[in-house]
């Protein structure tokens, strides 16, 4: 038996008898996932029990260094938990900014001081973290942020807004870009700080959406006070003084392939024709509303060419062609098409889907579904932003 | 299996664009035309094509083949859309190749196979009758005479149907047109008693014929496949030309965009070049997405072909949809981003707009194919 098999039978036996009966429904979907942090309430008993068996395992986070909380698993091991957990219907134990985002930008630019101090509370699902990017100013042309972050020998004080950060109201700590050198050129005077969210001065006002959903909020500093060090040798600052750029840069990258990796949510579900076969019916053997069917079609090939797409760049990376710029096209491609997909479910939805409230659309599931997708081609860099970034650096175009 | 080129592959597809840069660029294909060439290809050069192992890559080594797989055929196919070459490759090598593999008995395998190999003999596959693709349409009467058929009925579209020396031609044994069951395929001369035919001189500068049959006799060993059941054993063979299409087309679409973006780095207006205007460097990397989208389905369409050959279909129709719509949108953006000079003769760029409008619609264009997927999955 090879080394991988034989994890896999450990795997195995080990989710058997630690994973809870309530925890493999196989519920994806946002109102199941489990945050974590300090303000966190648990859905029931089973999903804090998941949540403790898997963090003390190291798996919560698997492929994570040991000593920093994670599993220390390679790819193949991780890929073995993965694909060991969906066979049981396991629910994912743990989901945070701090796993997706700040975790990664810990481990590529932070000390081991840092790493040692923030990562294994991520892991135990203890502190839950936001992401401090945008500012009212400062959307698509992120990198001329104003929030400003002064030196005042032995702390920082930050004065300044944020906009769009995801769940601030609910997390515990920040991860902000803020500007600590007003005189430099505007990527070159930023810095990437971490901030507690109980500090005095910090503040968050929920926005409220389209869709009805208030994932977002406005984040306010006013005259806040950021210790030099959030422990012994543990910087505030993550990365090079005034270098944050080359952190965040790093972690749009990373955010990009993340949202594309998910193919934009098109793996999961039915299919477009099978939802519209039994919402709209067939005549002569073919969906009823030619039209439709034909758009239906269309999108078809292009979700299937995406997705062979997007496993065609991991196995050219895996082969030693880095991805590179290739995940703006990724997540450009996914998100306008999940936007063109959310359409058509809503087309073929007719008025029945158009219904806000009440048992029959669960509330407007759909409808707030559709609503929803209308952000995946603007958070994160938007489409055209990563239409500027192909033109730039894949097609290497003159700069304007 | 990993969806990128093996080293080998890999290998093959430099080699290929050595030489077709070298030997057959577009200005040899511009030649073909202007000399109103009656072969509408180079002999010389398929013979040295032959020699590279080009003309049996889907023949078994034990036939004088490469046996390279149908990556290895789109590999070429793929190089010949980028440099436009004319050649009898498709008809010959990867549905004449194909259909002898798969569906004939050993006497036809051993008998054509290292002939294919060698670049003896050109094959043609005839199946459309009407001015859209549909094998189940096939009217082409094959009347029961003694021990054999006769053979009567109109083809059109047959990519290399002048030149060839064999032709491999569906007809209706049975049923009524519409229907998949009572098609047969059979392998006749094309020098055969009550053939006649009309070359076609079509957009692309490339060859194609409409082929008249009036009683052309067949025997029962001319039958390639089972009688009146030949319509599954086609499709196989009409989807490894579909996939190979697709490669080329995506081959195309790759050339065009290049010539296009490299243009657009050079041509200078109001003082700058075009290609630092948003307006275009948008469209740009638009196409330039779309042509990553069909890159991928056309590999995974040759990759199964060679995995799981019968069941191919839905994913060649993928590869030829996809590939035939961003090649048409590859072509357009081009002509419209050079502006007028894209309309000229004199300019390349043209000639692969001609060239992806013929192949494009060859075995089934993007609604043919879209049409098709629909139906697979139930709608």
């Amino acid at each position: 038996m090879s080394n991988l098999e034989a994890f896999r039978a450990e795997v195995k036996s080990w989710l058997e008898e630690n994973c809870p009966e309530e925890m493999r429904d196989g519920a994806g979907g946002e109102e199941n996932i489990c945050w974590g942090g300090r303000n966190w309430t648990f859905q029931s008993e089973a999903q804090k029990i998941w949540l403790d068996r898997m963090a003390a395992k190291g798996w919560s986070v698997p492929a994570w260094p040991k000593e920093y909380g994670g599993g220390g698993l390679s790819k193949e091991e991780v890929k073995v938990l993965k694909a060991e957990m969906r066979a049981i219907g396991a629910r994912s134990p743990l989901e945070s900014f701090g796993i997706w985002m700040l975790g990664p930008a810990l481990l590529k630019y932070g000390t081991h001081e840092q790493k040692l101090h923030f990562l294994p509370p991520i892991t135990r699902g203890e502190i839950r973290w936001c992401q401090g990017y945008s500012e009212p100013n400062a959307g698509s042309d992120l990198a001329s942020l104003q929030c400003k972050c002064e030196d005042k020998g032995d702390h920082w004080l930050v004065n300044g807004q944020k906009i769009w950060t995801s769940y601030a109201d609910e997390s515990d700590w920040i991860f902000v870009l803020v500007r600590t050198d007003p005189k430099a050129t505007k990527h070159n005077g930023i810095s990437f700080i971490l901030i507690d969210m109980a500090a005095a001065g910090v503040s968050t006002k929920p926005i409220k959406l389209i869709s009805g959903k208030s994932p977002f909020c406005e984040t306010f500093f006013d005259d806040v006070k950021v210790p030099k060090e959030h422990g012994a040798d543990v910087n505030a600052v993550v990365g090079d003084l005034n270098r944050g750029w080359d952190v965040a840069k790093y972690l749009l990258t990373h955010e990009r392939e993340m949202i594309s990796a998910g193919g934009g949510g098109l793996l999961g579900g039915r299919g477009l024709g099978e939802v519209a076969v039994s919402e709209i019916g067939l005549e002569h053997g073919k969906l009823a509303d030619p039209m439709l069917r034909s758009k239906i079609a269309q999108a078809e090939i292009d979700g299937w060419a995406f997705l062979l797409t997007l496993e065609r760049m991991k196995d050219e990376a895996k082969a030693g062609h880095g991805v590179g710029a290739n995940s703006s096209m990724l997540k450009y491609y996914g998100t306008e098409f999940n936007k063109r997909r959310y359409e058509l479910m809503m087309d073929t939805g007719g008025s029945d889907e158009l219904e806000w409230e009440g048992e029959r659309t669960r509330d407007g599931k759909l409808a707030k579904g559709w609503l929803r997708t209308k952000a995946n081609s603007i958070e994160g860099g938007t489409s055209e932003v990563q239409l500027n970034i192909i033109a730039k650096r894949i097609l290497a175009l003159p700069g304007a | 299996m990993a969806l990128v080129l093996t080293e080998e592959q890999e290998m093959l597809r430099d080699s290929a664009r050595g030489f077709l840069d070298e030997k057959a660029p577009v200005a040899a294909l511009r030649k073909l035309r202007d000399t109103n060439d009656e072969t509408g290809f180079s002999r010389d050069l398929w013979k040295e094509m032959a020699e590279m192992g080009w003309a049996g890559i889907l023949v078994e080594e034990e036939f004088g083949g490469a046996d390279f797989g149908f990556v290895g055929a789109g590999v070429i196919a793929e190089e010949m859309g980028r440099s436009l070459t004319a050649s009898p490759f498709l008809s010959t090598s990867v549905l004449a190749a194909t259909a002898l593999r798969k569906i004939a008995g050993d006497a036809h395998r051993q008998e054509y196979l290292p002939k294919i190999a060698g670049g003896e003999l050109i094959f043609a596959l005839a199946v459309d009758e009407t001015r859209k693709h549909g094998p189940a349409k096939t009217a082409m009467k094959a009347e029961k005479s003694g021990n054999g058929f006769k053979l009567s009925g109109d083809k059109t579209f047959v990519a290399d149907g002048h030149v060839a020396d064999k032709i491999i031609v569906a007809a209706r044994s049975a049923g009524a047109p519409g229907e998949q069951d009572g098609l047969t395929l059979f392998l006749v001369d094309a020098q055969a008693k009550g053939i006649s035919c009309e070359r076609t001189q079509m957009v692309d500068s490339r060859n194609a014929a409409r082929l008249n049959f009036d009683g052309v006799e067949a025997t029962g060993d001319d039958v390639i496949g089972e009688v009146d059941g030949g319509y599954m054993a086609l499709e196989g063979v009409l989807n490894a030309g579909r996939a190979g299409l697709a490669a080329e087309m995506s081959g195309s679409a790759q050339q065009a965009f290049k010539i296009t973006a490299d243009y657009l780095k050079e041509r200078k207006q109001f003082g700058a070049e075009i290609g630092s205007f948003q307006a275009l460097q948008h469209r740009a990397a638009h196409l330039y997405s779309e042509i990553e989208l069909a890159k991928s389905a056309v590999l995974k369409a040759l990759q199964d072909l060679d995995a799981f050959y019968g069941m191919a279909g839905p994913i060649c129709s993928l590869a030829k949809a996809k590939a035939g719509e961003v090649a048409k949108l590859a072509s357009q953006e081009a002509i419209q981003m050079h502006g007028g000079i894209g309309m000229t003769d004199e300019y390349d760029i043209g000639f692969y707009m001609k060239r992806i409008r013929v192949a494009q619609e060859m075995f089934g264009d993007p609604a043919f194919h879209a049409d098709r997927l629909a139906q697979m999955r139930g709608y």
